[in-house]
């Protein structure tokens, strides 16, 4: 009898189970994903002469695999640029999960006497100077560092920084994310509305300040723009997690921020942590490094992104040349290295898509400018000075990122506006908001 | 109870082998090794197309294809080494610590942390001397806590070494945190307080050490009073008292012992190797070291293949994963472990039979496997009842 009874039971829950499963497949479709019109009069430079000899080999050296969102976005870049140029699969040489330490210089020499390769590209931040320590070594192979910024004023000839101009990205994908904020509280009593957001950062240094602090401007820009004055009541909470890559920490920073009020998350960090969270509980997500579209379907907008591919075409195409490759890459709207990935149809306010073309001519143009020193104070001064490097960087009444070196050098990290919670790493300092 | 049912019997028992000869143990643990290849060979031709020979080829080539590589190689078996030398004399206490993470951090991080302070102020050779007793103090400060706190309260020792652990991450991210505020946690490798470098590179130093450690080690495991009250206290604690063994020095000196090889370990990855510190310093290697232990039956000699195998199978397929173009780390993950799982599958058929039960009498089975209260009832119900504590359970059963 008992075995009856256990029996059937275990049928009803199965079949509870498929009916549930089916019942979702129906219910849950794909989110629509919006293309955004290409720019007009973009510079993609031409390749179609060069001729890359059967056994020349590109090294690329990955902090993490491709369960990061950041490395990801490397690795589709290179096999991207290695396909466009003719050459073949095994031409690209990848090493993945590379410390930021000894393991990296020994990385590069051994894509070197054991590939043979004649350029090598490293993506993070901390392999800077295992790269260039490599580069004193080998003179006769080409070192690039992503996000690096020592290369200008090293002696090295073979040794060379690239970033782009993703400041502008930023921006466009926080006007996205301001018309989606606006719709958000338009219909709402004057005492109901809430500008409140938040971002995660991975670490306190100019890379995701200037990010942040870009995101958080075109945020305004669109309120400014939906109703004169509504930007001052934009405001923005960061979250430091110390780490480039932590799905818990990104996780529970994110839903820290969500709890405190804050009304739509983005993130510089490069796991899926802030995302699903958002998904989770419902709340509108800016992404960064490649579109989230697939796993969070709900609440996904839209994310910028440097696409590398221009660059490794470059360095390539440089190198094959026997030209000398640029040491401070900066990567532009007009090149197709700052690129935003399609828009979710199902989240975007109406008018998004023309609101990010009209602005992004006007970037591109330049009678738009990301750090217009017009739109935003530092503890309610104007900027009208800074050093980089002894190079003056506040010209004509904006702050021009990107221009002494190709990394980013805004480090003001606590715009008015903005309130970090944690400089440091440690998720549990928190400074009272 | 319904005393009229069958009950039915466990399908098989597992009964500890005793007398089973090592040539034949390491017979089948070398084809078990050999057989978790063709299988890691078997699973990368299906799951991703790989020809299997490749697959070996590759895994040769990433570990021994160059010179370079074959140091490469060598020290990082020297490394893990250290690491596992270091938990063995606590394991075979059966005290479990896996907390060599932390403690070869904290080694590592009391190295850099002189380096960091005094680096250019004084004597580059002192400053070598003075980094070195940091970090054996150090790291035998994060071992012997838990020691004490086991000695003196009897607190679980896996937990609190576990988040020792922890406590020493965080303490080097903040420090770092400290010394480059606008940083990504990483430190500028520096130019202070480095061993001498043998032959141009980092290697040989590191492989000296643990050559030395290992032979020192394995003297005081074996031959030692030291060595064989640890395998007293690991036995059974009651016999190390009863022949007048102190169990709380023991516990405390060997964990002093595993603290200050951690130290070393911690001292030769940053004065010798990196030159810097990170939370990932260790990289994972106190946890492995374990499993290196335990595989080498805490034999310093065996460990020496056991961490090979480690290291061998690590850089191989680092190289399958590089030349067929596998950007996914869980390749070498799935390989990695189904060796281990093998195996220690393996060990488990050295130690143990497995027995179908109709090939057995009852009388057996109820001597040999330790039995639930209720299941030594049933048991009894069939069986001929000539043991009164089995009458006694099934009257209790059935009040």
């Amino acid at each position: 009898m008992k075995r009856i009874v256990t029996i059937i039971l275990a049928l009803a829950l199965v079949l509870t189970v498929v009916a549930g499963v089916a019942a979702c497949k129906g219910k849950i479709k794909d989110a629509e994903e919006v293309q955004i019109p290409a720019l007009e009069g973009m510079e993609v430079a031409d390749y179609s002469n060069l001729s890359v000899p059967a056994d020349f080999k590109i090294g690329m050296i990955c902090l993490h695999d491709e369960s990061s969102t950041y490395d990801l976005n490397f690795i589709n870049a290179a096999k991207a640029a290695v396909k466009a140029l003719g050459m073949s699969e095994s031409q690209l040489v990848i090493k993945t999960g590379i410390d930021e330490d000894v393991a990296c210089y020994e990385a590069a020499k051994d894509l070197i006497n054991n590939s043979r390769c004649k350029v090598i590209f490293a993506d993070s931040f901390g392999h800077e100077q295992y790269i260039a320590q490599a580069a004193a070594e080998f003179p006769n192979v080409q070192f690039c560092h992503a996000t690096g910024v020592t290369a200008g004023s090293s002696t090295l000839t073979n040794f060379h920084n690239a970033f782009a101009s993703i400041y502008e990205g930023r921006f466009l994908a926080g006007i996205a994310a301001g018309m989606k904020l606006y719709e958000m509280n338009k219909d709402k009593a004057e005492a109901d509305q809430n500008y409140k957001i938040g971002y995660v950062g991975a670490f306190t240094y100019a890379e995701v300040i200037s990010g942040y602090t870009s995101y958080f401007l075109g945020v305004k820009y669109a309120l400014n723009q939906a109703q004169a004055g509504l930007g001052d009541k934009l405001s923005m909470k960061v979250k430091f997690t110390g780490s480039w890559y932590d799905v818990a920490a990104e996780k529970s920073a994110a839903e820290a921020l969500i709890s405190q009020g804050c009304v739509l998350i983005s993130q510089h960090a490069d796991s899926m942590g802030a995302p699903s969270a958002c998904e989770a509980a419902g709340v509108p997500n800016v992404s960064y490094n490649g579109s989230t579209i697939t796993a969070c379907p709900k609440t996904f907008i839209v994310s910028s992104r440097i696409d590398w591919t221009p660059y490794v075409k470059y360095i390539i195409a440089q190198t094959v040349k026997g030209q000398a490759i640029d040491d401070n890459f900066t990567g532009t709207l007009k090149d197709g290295s700052v690129a935003l990935t399609g828009v979710n149809g199902d989240v975007m306010a109406e008018g998004t898509i023309d609101a990010i073309v009209t602005a992004r001519a006007k970037l591109v143009a330049g009678t738009l400018n990301v750090f217009d020193t017009n739109t935003f104070t530092v503890n309610g001064q104007k900027i009208t000075s800074k050093l980089v490097n002894g190079e003056e960087v506040v010209i004509n009444g904006a702050f021009k990122e990107s221009k002494v070196m190709s990394a980013p050098y805004f480090d003001y990290d606590e715009i008015d506006g903005i309130k970090c919670l944690n400089r440091y790493y440690n998720p549990g300092e928190e400074i009272a908001a | 109870m319904n005393t009229t049912k069958k009950t039915r019997e466990p399908l098989f028992h597992l009964i500890k082998r005793t007398n089973v000869p090592m040539w034949q143990a390491w017979l089948v643990r070398g084809v078990t090794v050999l057989a978790a290849f063709l299988l890691i060979g078997l699973m990368s031709f299906i799951s991703l197309k790989i020809n299997p020979f490749k697959v070996y080829s590759y895994m040769i080539k990433g570990a021994f294809g160059d010179s370079y590589r074959i140091m490469r190689l060598l020290r990082d078996l020297a490394i893990l080494l250290l690491f596992a030398l270091a938990v063995t004399p606590a394991f075979k206490m059966k005290f479990w610590n896996i907390g060599a993470e932390g403690q070869v951090l904290m080694g590592a991080y009391a190295c850099m942390f002189c380096i960091f302070n005094l680096g250019g102020k004084i004597n580059d050779t002192l400053l070598i001397f003075i980094s070195l007793a940091a970090a054996l103090v150090a790291g035998s400060i994060w071992a012997v806590i838990p020691a004490l706190f086991k000695a003196k309260w009897n607190t679980n020792e896996t937990l609190f070494t576990l988040m020792m652990n922890y406590v020493a991450i965080q303490i080097i991210l903040y420090t770092i945190k400290i010394w480059v505020p606008g940083g990504t946690g990483v430190l500028t490798p520096t130019v202070y307080g480095n061993l001498p470098k043998i032959a141009g590179d980092n290697f040989w130093l590191s492989i000296i050490a643990a050559l030395v450690m290992t032979a020192i080690m394995f003297v005081y495991l074996r031959f030692s009073k030291h060595g064989y009250e640890i395998t007293v206290v690991g036995e059974s604690e009651n016999t190390a008292r009863y022949i007048g063994i102190n169990v709380k020095k023991v516990i405390i000196r060997t964990l002093l012992l595993s603290g200050l090889i951690c130290g070393i370990t911690g001292f030769l990855l940053v004065a010798g190797i990196n030159h810097t510190v990170s939370s990932t310093t260790a990289g994972g290697r106190g946890f492995t070291a374990i499993l290196v232990s335990w595989l080498a039956k805490f034999n310093p000699i065996f460990m020496i293949f056991t961490s090979f195998l480690v290291v061998f199978l690590a850089k191989g397929t680092d190289e399958v994963m590089t030349m067929s173009g596998i950007t996914n780390s869980f390749f070498s993950q799935v390989v990695t472990g189904v060796m281990f799982l093998m195996i220690i599958g393996c060990e488990f058929f050295i130690n143990y039979r497995v027995v179908f039960s109709r090939h057995i009498k009852k009388a057996t089975v109820v001597a040999a496997v330790p039995v639930t209260e209720e299941s030594a009832a049933a048991e009894t119900l069939e069986a001929p009842v000539n043991d009164t504590q089995a009458d006694a359970s099934e009257k209790e059963d059935n009040v």
